[in-house]
C-alpha cells in the first residue's frame, strides 16, 4: 500500500516533468527571441542541470534509506550508536562545494556578460526608447523620432533597443519575458536596459512588480518588425493628431481604470522624459548626471548618491 | 473625538467581508457563551490566561498560530479560487481593491502570526525540558511576548470589519505604501501589527538566548545541546540581530505617514531604495529564523525515530552557524533588479549559493541518519521524510534564483512564489506539524490519532505539488505574481491545477480537525503514561506527559550527548532520588496580559488617529511596567512533600506499566540513591 503510494506520487512528479520539458510555445522563457533571452535561458538549463547532480541522489536516498532500514526489515543492518564518517563528511561537503563552484564560475561570467546596463553590440545604431511607468500604464517615448505611444513599442529585429527607464509614480519592474532581462523603474531615477529581437513577432510585455490596483492591466505589446515595417509604424504615428504637450501629459499621468488602450502622440515635448525625472527633486541636475550622457558603467544606486 | 473612524468603516456593503467578518464574530460569541455557560472563565483567567508556565505559554502560542493557520489559509484559497476564475474578459468574484488586501494579509499572517508563533510556542514547550530547566530565564517576559503577538494578530483580524488592510504586500514596498499612494488606513494596520509583533518577537530572543545560555542543567555542554535546542540558539540570535532592523525600517515609514517626513518619498530626498534594503536585512534572516527551528525539529524527530544517535552532530552545528552568518549577506537578491552593478549582484549571487553548501549537508546528515537505523514510520517520521525530498526541489529552484541573470526573468514571476512556499511549507510548516505531532503528546498528555493524522498528511503534501508545481510552469511562462486578472488563456490550466491543490490542502486541514476531535475522544485509550512514548533520547521525554509544573524534582545531570538515551542505557533514567528539595516557581501575573490588551488598544488608536486614546493607552502601558517591576512577590514554593506526593503518583504509575513490561521493572521499581 505504502509503496503503491510511492509510484502513484513518482509518476505525477515524471507527468509534471515531461510537461515541464516538452516547452509548448507558451513557455515563454523557454522560447526566446533574442540574444539576451537566449543566454539567460541557458544559466537556467545549466543550473537545472547542477541541480540534478544532488537532487537525484537525494531522491534515490529519500526512497531507498526508509525501505531499506525501516523496522520490519529485521534483516537490514542496525548501528545505533554509528553517527560519523569521515568519507561521508569529505563528500557531503565536497560535492556541493564543487557544484557551487562550477555554478558561480559560469554566474560570475554571465552576470557580467548580462549585465542590463551594457550596450548589445551591433553593426546597427540602437533605437533609443525612453519608458515611463504611469498608473497604471506604460509611455514610451522616441526621442530620435520625437514620437510616444502609449503600451506599444515597435522596433526592429536585430537592432538593438536601449531602454531608459523611470516611473512617475511608484517602483515597479519593466519586462519583456521573451527578449529577456526586466529592470526597476523608480521614480527620480534613471535604470537602464539593452534588448534585441531576432524574429519578428509580437511579444507580451508587461510589469513585473506590483504597483497598487490597476497592476493587473499594465501590459503592453512590443512588436519587432523589418526596417521597413518599423518607418511605416514610425509614419503612422506621426499622422496622430493627439501631441504630447505637459498638458496632456499631466492628464495622461493621472490613475487609470482597467487596460489603457495603445495611443499615439506624434509630437512630444523636448526633454520630457529629463523633466519626469526632474520634478521629484528640483535640486537634481545640477552636475552632469549619467541621464543625460548615458554613461554605460552607471547604475541606479549611483545615479542617487551623485544626484543628491 | 474618534479620529477617522466612523460607521463607513464596516464593510457591510461586501458580501464576502460581512460573511467572513458575521462567521467570525459569531464563532467568537459561540466560545465566549461556551466558557460561561461551564463556568471556566476563573480556571481559563488563572491557569492559562495569567499563567507564567513555559508549557502553557507555548500551548497558548500554538493555538493563535493554528486560528492564523486557518485565517491565512482562507486567504489563499480565495486567491487560488479568484486566479482561476478571472481569467480572459472576466474579472473573477473579487475586484483588485480586495484581492490586493487578501495577497497582503496571507503574507503578513503566514509569516508573522503563524510560523512565527508556532515556532516560538514549540520552543516554548521544548527548550526549557531539552535543557534540564525548570522554566525559561524570564517567564515574565515570555508571557509579555505572548500577549504582544496576540494584540498584533488581533489588529490584523479587526482590520477585516473595521476599516480594510493593506492593499500593499505582505513586504509594503515604499513608496506604495506612503500616503501618497495609499491613504487608506490598511498600510496602518499593516504597520502597528507588525510592530507590536516585531517588539514581541526581539523580548522573545532575548529570553531564549538567555535561556539556553544560562539554564542549562550541569554537564549540558555546549556539544551536548540537543540540536533543537541549537537551531533555537541560532535562530534567537537572528532575532536580536534582525527584528531591530524592521522596529526601525517601520518605524521611518510611520514617521512618513504620520508626520510627513520624507525618508522613503518619491519625493524630497526620500529613497525607496533604503526601505527596500532596510526591508530585506531583516526579511532574509527572518526566513531562516522560521526554517531553521524547522532543521531542528527535524533532526531531534530522524534521530528518534530511526532509533540511531543523528549523523554527523558536529557537522550539523557548524553548518546552522554557517547559514546564520551568511543569511545577513544575502539581502540583495531580493532584488537584483534594481540596477546595481554586475559586481554587486554577483557578490550577493555567491553569497547565496554558498548557503546551499551547509542546507545540502543537512539533507545528507539526516539521510544517513537514517542510514543502518530501525526507522518507525509514526506521522511525524512522514512530513520529515515528504520535507528532505520536497525541500531539496525548493532549494535548488533557490540556487537557481541566485545566479542573477537567471533571476532577471524569474524574479517577481510565480515561480518565485512557487520557490519560496517550496522551501517555506516543507521547510518551516510541515516542520512545524512534525513537532506539534511528535510534542503533543509530552505538552497534553496523549497523543493524536495516527491514521487521520496520515490521511491529513497525504492530502497535505499531494495538495502542496498540485498547488505549486503549476506555479513553476507559470513562472517560465513569465506570468507576474499577484495578478487579481489576466488576459492570457495559456495560464488558466494551470491556474485551475493550482486552485484543485489548495481544495486538497484543504482537506487535509479538516482532516487535521477531525483528528484533533477524535483523538479528544479517544485520549484515554492514548494517553501516554510514561512520558516516553516515543523511546526519545533528549531530556524531555524524561518528564512525565504533561510534565509536572516544575518539569523535573531534580535538575537531571547530564554527561553525553543524547541525555536520556544515555540515562536508560546505563538504567538510570528513572531512579528515585533520596529526598525532594522546596522548588521555587513564577507566580502567575496579570501584567503581561494587561500590556498586551492596552498594545491593541494603542495599536487601534494610532491606526484611526484616536490621539487621547493611544496616549492613554501608552501610559496604561507604562504604568504596568512599573506596576510590575515594584512587584516583590514573583515567586511561590513548592514544598518538597508536594513534589514527593506528585513524584510518587508517578512512580506509581510508571511500576503498574513496568509490571506489564518485566525487564523494566528494575530499572523503574527500584528506588537508587541519586549520584
Amino acid at each position: 500500500m505504502k509503496r503503491k503510494k510511492y509510484f502513484v506520487f513518482f509518476g505525477l512528479s515524471c507527468l509534471c516533468a515531461v510537461t515541464f520539458l516538452g516547452g509548448c510555445s507558451t513557455i515563454l522563457l523557454f522560447n526566446p527571441k533574442g540574444p539576451i533571452g537566449e543566454s539567460e535561458r541557458f544559466v537556467i538549463i545549466a543550473a537545472i542541470a547542477l541541480m540534478l547532480i544532488v537532487i537525484i541522489p537525494v531522491f534515490i536516498m529519500a526512497f531507498w534509506f526508509p525501505l531499506t532500514y525501516r523496522a520490519s526489515n529485521t534483516k537490514s543492518t542496525y548501528m545505533p550508536k554509528w553517527s560519523s564518517s569521515a568519507k561521508i563528511d569529505f563528500l557531503m561537503w565536497g560535492v556541493p562545494i564543487a557544484i557551487v563552484t562550477v555554478l558561480a564560475i559560469l554566474a560570475w561570467t554571465r552576470t557580467h556578460s548580462l549585465d542590463p546596463y551594457k550596450p548589445i553590440p551591433s553593426v546597427h545604431k540602437p533605437i533609443n526608447v525612453e519608458v515611463v511607468c504611469l498608473d497604471w500604464k506604460w509611455l514610451f517615448i522616441y526621442p530620435d523620432q520625437n514620437i510616444a505611444t502609449v503600451n506599444q513599442i515597435t522596433f526592429p529585429v536585430n537592432v538593438p533597443v536601449s531602454f531608459k527607464i523611470t516611473s512617475d509614480t511608484v517602483m515597479a519592474s519593466f519586462f519583456i519575458p521573451q527578449l529577456g532581462s526586466q529592470i526597476y523603474a523608480m521614480a527620480g531615477m534613471q535604470t537602464r536596459l539593452h534588448l534585441l529581437a531576432y524574429k519578428p513577432g509580437t511579444y507580451a510585455g508587461q510589469n513585473q512588480q506590483f504597483t497598487g490596483r490597476g497592476f493587473a492591466d499594465m501590459h503592453f505589446q512590443a512588436n519587432a518588425v523589418s526596417s521597413e515595417e518599423f518607418q511605416s509604424w514610425v509614419e503612422k504615428v506621426r499622422q496622430s493628431p493627439k501631441k504630447l504637450d505637459l498638458e496632456r501629459y499631466d492628464k495622461l499621468a493621472k490613475p487609470s481604470v482597467g487596460y489603457h488602450p495603445v495611443t499615439y502622440f506624434s509630437s512630444v515635448k523636448p526633454d520630457l522624459f529629463e523633466y519626469i525625472l526632474r520634478k521629484f527633486n528640483p535640486t537634481m541636475g545640477k552636475n552632469p548626471g549619467p541621464m543625460s550622457g548615458g554613461s554605460v558603467s552607471t547604475h541606479a544606486g549611483t545615479d542617487v548618491s551623485e544626484e543628491n | 473625538m474618534f479620529g477617522k473612524l466612523s460607521l463607513s468603516a464596516i464593510p457591510y456593503n461586501n458580501p464576502i467581508t460581512i460573511t467572513a467578518v458575521g462567521g467570525a464574530v459569531l464563532l467568537g460569541l459561540v466560545i465566549l457563551g461556551l466558557i460561561t455557560y461551564y463556568r471556566k472563565w476563573t480556571y481559563l483567567y488563572k491557569e492559562w490566561l495569567t499563567s507564567l508556565d513555559h508549557k502553557k505559554i507555548g500551548i497558548m502560542y500554538i493555538i493563535l498560530a493554528l486560528v492564523m493557520l486557518l485565517r491565512g489559509f482562507a486567504d489563499a484559497i480565495l486567491m487560488r479560487s479568484q486566479q482561476a476564475v478571472a481569467a480572459g474578459g472576466s474579472l473573477g468574484f473579487l475586484p483588485p481593491d480586495h484581492f490586493d488586501q487578501i495577497f497582503s494579509a496571507h503574507g503578513s499572517i503566514m509569516i508573522i502570526f503563524m510560523a512565527m508563533p508556532f515556532m516560538v510556542g514549540l520552543m516554548n514547550i521544548v527548550v526549557p525540558q531539552q535543557i534540564g530547566a525548570r522554566d525559561v530565564a524570564f517567564p515574565f517576559m515570555n508571557s509579555l511576548s505572548l500577549w504582544l503577538t496576540t494584540a498584533a494578530a488581533l489588529l490584523v483580524m479587526v482590520s477585516l470589519g473595521v476599516g480594510e488592510f493593506s492593499k500593499a504586500g505582505w513586504s509594503g514596498y515604499a513608496p506604495l505604501t506612503e500616503q501618497q499612494y495609499s491613504p487608506g488606513v490598511g498600510v496602518d494596520y499593516w504597520i502597528w501589527a507588525f510592530q507590536i509583533a516585531g517588539i514581541a518577537s526581539t523580548m522573545t530572543g532575548i529570553n531564549f538566548l538567555v535561556t539556553i545560555l544560562k539554564m542549562r542543567a550541569p554537564g549540558m555542554k555546549p556539544m551536548r545541546l540537543p540540536l533543537f535546542v541549537w537551531t533555537t540558539f541560532f535562530t534567537m540570535l537572528l532575532v536580536v540581530w534582525a527584528f531591530p532592523v524592521l522596529t526601525v525600517d517601520l518605524a521611518l515609514l510611520t514617521l512618513d505617514r504620520y508626520l510627513g517626513m520624507h525618508f522613503f518619498t518619491n519625493t524630497l530626498g526620500g529613497n525607496m531604495m533604503m526601505y527596500v534594503n532596510l526591508f530585506w536585512t531583516w526579511g532574509h534572516p527572518e526566513v531562516y529564523i522560521v526554517i531553521l527551528p524547522a532543521f531542528g525539529i527535524f533532526s531531534e524527530i530522524v534521530a528518534t525515530f530511526s532509533g540511531k544517535r543523528l549523523f554527523g552532530y558536529t557537522s550539523m552545528v557548524y553548518a546552522t552557524s554557517v547559514i546564520t552568518i551568511l543569511s545577513f549577506s544575502v539581502w540583495l537578491h531580493h532584488f537584483f533588479t534594481m540596477g546595481s552593478s554586475p559586481n554587486v549582484n554577483i557578490f550577493f549571487g555567491i553569497a547565496t549559493m554558498l548557503i546551499a553548501v551547509p542546507t545540502g549537508v543537512k539533507i545528507f546528515n539526516w539521510l544517513f541518519t537514517m542510514y543502518r537505523g530501525r526507522i518507525r514510520f509514526a506521522t511525524p517520521m512522514y512530513w520529515t521524510l515528504a520535507f528532505i525530498v520536497t525541500f531539496a526541489v525548493g532549494g535548488s529552484a533557490g540556487v537557481m534564483m541566485s545566479i542573477p541573470p537567471a533571476d532577471y526573468v524569474l524574479h517577481n514571476s510565480l515561480f518565485l512564489i512557487a520557490h519560496f512556499h517550496n522551501v517555506l511549507i516543507p521547510g518551516s510548516l510541515f516542520g512545524f506539524f512534525a513537532g506539534f505531532y511528535y510534542w503533543f503528546p509530552k505538552a497534553i498528555g496523549f497523543r493524536l490519532n495516527e491514521d487521520w493524522g496520515k490521511r491529513a498528511f497525504w492530502c497535505w503534501l499531494i495538495g502542496f505539488y498540485l498547488a505549486f508545481i503549476p506555479l513553476y510552469v507559470l513562472g517560465f511562462m513569465g506570468m507576474p505574481r499577484r495578478m487579481a486578472h489576466y488576459d492570457n488563456p495559456a495560464w488558466h490550466p494551470y491556474l485551475l491545477v493550482a486552485a484543485f491543490g489548495a481544495a486538497v490542502i484543504l482537506l487535509g486541514i479538516v482532516f487535521q480537525g477531525i483528528q484533533l476531535v477524535v483523538s479528544i475522544k479517544e485520549r484515554h485509550a492514548l494517553r501516554d503514561p510514561t512520558g516516553d512514548l516515543w523511546d526519545g533520547r533528549t531530556l524531555e521525554w524524561m518528564t512525565s506527559s504533561p510534565p509536572a509544573v516544575y518539569n523535573f524534582p531534580k535538575i537531571p545531570i547530564v554527561d553525553e550527548v543524547d541525555a536520556f538515551m544515555d540515562m536508560k542505557g546505563k538504567n538510570v533514567a528513572y531512579r528515585r532520588p533520596d529526598q525532594y528539595n522546596d522548588i521555587v516557581m513564577p507566580k502567575n501575573s496579570a501584567h503581561g496580559l494587561i500590556i498586551g490588551a492596552l498594545a491593541f488598544v494603542f495599536g487601534f488608536a494610532m491606526i484611526w488617529y484616536v490621539w487621547w486614546l493611544a496616549i492613554l493607552a501608552a501610559l496604561g502601558m507604562l504604568f504596568t511596567v512599573i506596576a510590575r517591576s515594584m512587584d516583590e512577590d514573583i515567586h511561590y514554593i513548592i514544598p518538597a512533600a508536594e513534589v514527593e506526593r506528585i513524584e510518587n503518583e508517578r512512580y506509581r504509575q510508571l511500576g503498574s506499566i513496568a509490571k506489564r513490561r518485566p525487564t523494566d521493572e528494575q530499572t523503574i521499581l527500584e528506588p537508587v540513591p541519586e549520584m
